[in-house]
């Protein structure tokens, strides 16, 4: 069955998936390749113009030979020198990749290159773009002979905690008691719910964005109820925030963290629950 | 970490690296365990997916890295032994030539109408005899102030030609047999032409210089693309199609880099040597020729010989797969 992910069970266990890149991306990476050779050939040009001074003949010559060269070598150079990216897949963020999600090979890079030859029949590589809708894994035929597939390769973003939370005084964290409770009572689901809201909430109808914070205020202070001095005042969406502040971030790395004489103080409180 | 290797193929990292490597893999694969089981937060599992998946590749990686790049290492040994290590696809390769060199022998002698037909580049309606008197008579002057533009242009075409015939073996082999096939016609079309026209002596002053080396060349390009057209089918093996593919792909590539090196010295010799004639020269060229197949075919079936034993040994005994050693235990238990 085709599909636009690829799944590799590690020896560890984990699945992890690759997103798989369709015909029409790599087309444009393959355009914008072109252009780049254009202007490669038009540099080498302008170089050979230059040593006219020896020989018409050598430098006629000299210019087939770097022609075909580069035509050749740009993929492969490219390819193995930046780990299966050429200026257009970097462009539109996709990478070759070996098809069971080892590294790539030198020997993989120049036969995905060379099978161009093939690939590109009639014109347009037709022949490369019929292969890449067929197959299973988005291949063209030099994919399949070189074991490799074209990933997209999002630009991974840390999920950006910092921004969203920091500079922000934590009235719950005063409780590092209820803190902890609130934790532990709190599913992976409900906490993932709320750091969304939070990252959403600009999104939101302001309508909307009240009454989401106002259900999500009371669902995690039915949970664990802090004292009053500690929450009063505070916007249903400040609460979700501190909320979320306590279940994200460990304790001592906020910016107002407790100062520790507390945090001292809050341990025997916890060993004394313990015994 | 993975920013540096991803950005230097050639970094090597030191024991302490790739500890640290290793531990941050399996710690983030442990928390990708757990966002997977009991989260939904996509963003995290995307980030957490994609680190695991680029160091994936360079923890599990099994596969022998290139040391260095040590060319005449690779043209005097592992090429020669390539080619001795796939010699059944090198001869079916020579078969399907000489099946090909035969009709065209039968068609080009019995049938006027096929040389005009079947042979390209002007042969079709060129007169042997009179190309023989008007070469003769120039001495090769006519490619004065054009031999480096003649061999560079023979380079590149003969090795895109080289390259098709080996990336035509994903027609299952198909595309490799006919191109062979059709190479074969031709060299016997002309042959016999030139044969039958009495020009023998000058027919192998003509091909012998270049084409001892050339036609091998086309003829082990034809063995690559047989080689891959075999690894797609195969027919008479137990390997998945991905694992007979990759253990293809490097003898594939040694094979077409043996056969570029090879056309550049073809090309080379066609542009400054072929295509100077004169009855004082025949003999030579001839000779030249002629030490050149010998020279080749020494080479092909002797060079590397003793490291070639060795390289067998060692794939055999030393760098066997974890795939190979698990096997085993697999069965046991």
């Amino acid at each position: 069955m085709k599909t636009n992910t690829l799944l590799i069970r590690t020896p560890e266990g984990i699945v992890f998936a690759l997103p798989l890149a369709g015909p029409v991306t790599r087309f444009f990476a393959w355009l914008v390749d072109v252009a780049c050779l254009a202007v490669l050939s038009q540099l080498i040009m302008s170089a050979i113009r230059m040593l006219g001074w020896i020989s018409e003949d050598f430098v006629t010559a000299l210019g087939i030979l770097l022609f075909f060269i580069a035509q050749v070598g740009y993929g492969i150079g490219c390819e193995w020198l930046w780990r299966g990216q050429t200026l257009g897949k970097r462009l539109l963020r996709l990478r070759v990749m070996d098809a069971q999600g080892l590294q790539l090979q030198f020997s993989q890079v120049v036969i995905r290159n060379l099978l161009r030859f093939v690939d590109g029949l009639p014109l347009a590589y037709l022949v490369g773009g019929v292969a890449c809708l067929v197959s299973q894994r988005a291949q063209r035929l030099g994919d399949l002979a070189a074991n490799t597939i074209v990933v997209r390769h999002p630009q991974a973003r840390q999920p950006d905690l910092e921004q969203l939370l920091a500079g922000k005084f934590n009235s719950l964290r005063s409780h590092p008691h209820l803190a902890a409770r609130l934790r532990q009572r709190v599913s992976p689901a409900e906490a993932a719910a709320a750091l969304q809201a939070l990252v959403r909430r600009d999104e939101l109808e302001p309508a909307a964005r009240v009454q989401l914070f106002v259900e999500l205020a009371v669902h995690f202070k039915a949970l664990v109820e802090f004292p009053p001095e500690s929450v009063e005042g505070i916007a249903d969406e400040q609460y979700v925030r501190n909320v979320v502040d306590v279940l994200f971030r460990p304790r001592g790395s906020a910016g107002n963290a407790p100062a520790p004489s507390r945090s001292r103080r809050a341990e025997p409180v916890l060993t004394q629950g313990k015994l | 970490m993975l920013v540096k290797l991803e950005a230097d193929a050639g970094l090597r990292l030191d024991l302490k690296q790739l500890q640290r490597l290793h531990y941050l893999y399996e710690r983030t694969s442990a928390d990708l365990g757990k966002l997977v089981t009991f989260a939904s937060e996509p963003e995290t599992r995307r980030y957490l997916e994609n680190l695991v998946a680029r160091a994936y590749g360079e923890i599990h990686e099994t596969r022998e890295k290139p040391h260095r790049f040590a060319p005449l290492d690779w043209f005097f040994q592992t090429f020669p032994q390539t080619f001795r290590q796939h010699a059944g696809a090198w001869w079916l390769s020579v078969v399907i030539t000489m099946v090909g060199v035969l009709f065209g022998l039968g068609a080009v002698a019995f049938d006027t109408e096929a040389k005009g037909i079947l042979l390209p580049f002007g042969h079709g309606n060129m007169d042997p005899a009179k190309r023989v008197a008007r070469e003769e008579q120039d001495g090769g002057k006519h490619l004065e102030g054009n031999k480096a533009k003649f061999s560079a242009q023979l380079m590149t075409h003969n090795t895109k030609v080289s390259v098709t015939a080996m990336a035509l073996g994903m027609t299952w082999g198909i595309g490799t047999i006919v191109l062979l096939f059709y190479n074969g016609i031709i060299l016997g079309g002309v042959v016999v032409d030139y044969v039958l026209a009495g020009q023998t002596k000058f027919l192998l002053a003509w091909l012998l210089p270049h084409g001892s080396i050339e036609i091998p060349a086309i003829l082990i390009a034809g063995q690559a693309g047989l080689l891959l057209g075999r690894a797609l089918i195969g027919r008479g093996s137990r390997q998945a199609l991905r694992a007979r593919m990759r253990s293809a792909a490097p003898d594939l590539v040694t094979l077409i880099g043996g056969v570029a090196v090879m056309l550049v010295w073809a090309g080379f010799i066609e542009a400054f040597l072929s295509q100077y004639h004169g009855p004082q020269l025949y003999a030579g060229k001839i000779a030249f020729g002629t030490v050149e197949v010998v020279l080749l075919g020494v080479f092909l079936a002797r060079a590397g010989k003793k490291s070639s034993e060795f390289r067998v040994l060692s794939s055999g005994s030393l760098l066997r797969s974890p795939t190979q050693n698990s096997e085993p235990r697999t069965q046991n238990s």
